[in-house]
């Protein structure tokens, strides 16, 4: 996570499909686009905005793949190594009664890893200062950024110049 | 001018809501202070929730002895209640996940406050087996730790530690589940507000900014904890079973069990959402966002769900009869016609009569309708776990062991304060978050808004031009 400061020039849209037009014309125009902000998920947006799938979930895979093996590793573990008892007459290895736990388990990591994952990835924790640029992104205004810090004043007017064809309902500079 | 989207799509969200409209409306309950009748709800449910902690000091101090339970009924109203409350947090997880899965709209709507639902029932139901244990300094004793005992381990085999590692799990994994889903909410709470209220939401915002690339792994992220809810669910209330039906007692040594608790579990939890539902909407001036239209959709998986059970109930009595086992026909004869003959009619006459009305439109549309049913089959469904339990300890092998069950003072006050702890809960819960989720609300307006398609949808004019076809384009994505 970058913490030196940036100067950024975003527009607000009105609405999702506003938004969607911006980001298409900014990519043909090639524009650099920072970041786009919105109050819910936009559809349609991500594959415009050339955002690759998220592999969160090829994680989570991993993390299932973990736990089951630690859940059924540990039982076997202590029943036929550490602490061999029979039960009911029944093997000291009875897979069959393993599954059930080794099943919670494998989504107990699963779920716990690919939300720590998730939280760690998009830098988000208890504490962390939101980097907001309009408290009205999260009600009702979408939001598409350009970083501007090393931008000259050319480059500053193109980009006004953009929003203003493309219909923003505001355009501003913030330093975040 | 073309037809947005079909006519038959129900509308979902009323009022001609915008954007802004819908934040406000869903913020505003967690910034005024509270009602009167909030007040008056919560200053009774603390009473209650009062009265819990006393009867569990009491039920501490002076040992299980205390309880009605005896040598031959020796679950009772402890395991019938934990059953209970389980079976009620259902509702939560299947609005939440099996309905995601399946891409129900109507879930938007209700689907925060029933996760919420969810996690006080497990809290509550979580009282029950830990307070059972009788000396529960040692409750430690069923996690397996490497200890000085031995290491004593605990027993793998035993479908008693399942529940642990299962109503654990499912505790946990619906925590995150619920707040993951909260924290963009928060966050909107957060932008609304100034000073120390602004620092606390920040908090527990996380720092949520919603960035294009955050919006698209939260959904990645809710999307597989949705994927593994769903057989977590199924598998919470299977092993809860596995308590009673991997035993050797004829009555519960069945291989029904786990379908049909885990249908039960769903019917129950529905109905307590629908208790809560209909209060909620009406205290909180939510009647845009949960509408009739959600209401009908959970009545039909009430009429669903109970049917199944129905269905159950007659299967375990044929299979009895069929079965030619004299100590199986005996079970259900006496489970039917014994000592608790009254829980039995009461918990068919609640649990298959009553919700057959649902057949009726005009019932199922009708909310003084719904709320009643609701609670009969509240009680419907506290009755059929409170049958399978007593009725079939209560004549075991050994007839001169044979006895009758009645629940003292303290294991009454235990239960009705659980109602007071889940309901303090869920009372705090109205007061700190939005209880319908606003951004996966905003997210379908354009779908299932009246304004868009609803009788009178404005079609082909300018404004709502942008609309309608933001609605196409997003039913083509479905």
């Amino acid at each position: 996570m970058a913490t030196e400061s940036k100067k950024v020039l975003y527009g607000l849209y009105n609405d999702e499909e506003d938004l969607k037009g911006a980001v298409r014309a900014a990519s043909a125009a090639h524009l650099d686009i920072m970041d786009v902000y919105s109050p819910f998920p936009v559809h349609g947006l991500d594959p415009i905005l050339g955002l690759k799938e998220s592999r969160l979930h090829y994680l989570g895979f991993i993390y299932g793949a973990i736990g089951a093996i630690f859940g059924f590793m540990t039982m076997t573990w202590i029943f036929t190594r550490d602490w061999p008892i029979v039960f009911g007459g029944k093997p000291y290895w009875s897979v069959p009664a393993f599954i059930p736990i080794t099943f919670e388990l494998t989504v107990l990591f699963a779920a716990w890893g690919m939300t720590i994952t998730f939280y760690t990835i998009c830098g988000m924790w208890p504490g962390v200062e939101a980097k907001s640029l309009d408290h009205r992104i999260t009600d009702d205004k979408f939001c598409l950024a350009f970083d501007v810090t090393e931008s000259s004043a050319s480059d500053v007017d193109n980009l006004k110049g953009f929003f203003a064809q493309s219909q923003a309902a505001e355009v501003n500079v913030k330093t975040i | 001018m073309s037809q947005a989207v079909a006519p038959v799509r129900h509308v979902l969200i009323t009022g001609n809501k915008s954007y802004h409209n819908i934040t406000e409306d869903l913020c505003t309950p967690t910034e005024k202070s509270p009602t009167r009748e909030w007040i008056i709800a919560f200053a009774l449910s603390s009473a209650f929730l009062g009265l819990y902690v006393f009867a569990i000091v009491w039920t501490v101090w002076k040992g299980i002895g205390e309880w009605g339970a005896n040598r031959t009924v020796n679950w009772a109203w402890d395991i019938t209640n934990f059953v209970w409350w389980i079976g009620i947090g259902h509702a939560g997880t299947l609005i939440s996940a099996i309905l995601l899965l399946f891409r129900q709209r109507w879930r938007t709507g209700v689907n925060r406050a029933a996760e919420a639902m969810t996690i006080f029932a497990v809290i509550c139901a979580g009282q029950f087996p830990i307070f059972h244990m009788g000396r529960v300094w040692l409750a430690f004793f069923i996690m397996p730790f490497p200890n000085t005992r031995g290491p004593l381990w605990t027993n793998f085999n035993s479908p008693l530690l399942w529940d642990v590692a299962a109503i654990s799990t499912y505790f946990s994994v619906s925590l995150l589940f619920w707040y993951t889903g909260l924290v963009p909410d928060l966050a909107t709470v957060r932008d609304r507000a100034s000073g120390l209220r602004r620092k606390m939401y920040e908090t527990f915002s996380f720092g949520w900014t919603g960035s294009a690339k955050h919006w698209q792994r939260w959904e990645s992220l809710s999307l597989i904890l949705a994927g593994i809810s769903t057989p977590l669910v199924l598998s919470v209330h299977t092993i809860v079973s596995f308590d009673f039906a991997t035993s050797v007692i004829p009555g519960w040594h069945t291989t029904i069990f786990p379908p049909y608790f885990v249908a039960g579990a769903v019917f129950s939890g529905f109905a307590m959402v629908q208790t809560l539902m209909v209060i909620t909407r009406k205290v909180l001036k939510l009647e845009d966002y949960i509408t009739i239209n959600h209401i009908e959709s959970m009545n039909k998986v009430m009429v669903l769900t109970g049917t199944i059970v129905g269905v159950a109930y007659l299967t375990e009595l044929f299979i009895a009869w069929y079965s030619g086992f004299i100590y199986e026909q005996f079970a259900f004869y006496n489970r039917v016609f014994g000592v608790y003959w009254w829980a039995y009619f009461g918990m068919m006459f609640c649990n298959v009569v009553s919700p057959q009305l649902f057949w009726s439109r005009k019932i199922r549309r009708s909310i003084w309708w719904t709320f009643f049913l609701s609670i009969v089959v509240n009680i419907g469904m506290w009755f059929e776990r409170f049958v399978i339990i007593a009725t079939t300890l209560a004549r075991d092998f050994l007839p001169s062991s044979w006895s009758y069950y009645r629940p003292t003072w303290v294991e009454i006050s235990i239960f009705t304060g659980t109602l007071g702890l889940f309901f303090t809960l869920y009372l705090i819960f109205t007061r700190v978050a939005p209880v319908v989720a606003i951004a996966e609300v905003k997210a379908i307006l354009k779908v299932a808004g009246d304004q868009y398609v609803g009788p009178d949808a404005k079609h082909g004019h300018h404004d709502a031009k942008k609309g309608a076809t933001a609605a196409e384009k997003k039913e083509e994505k479905h």
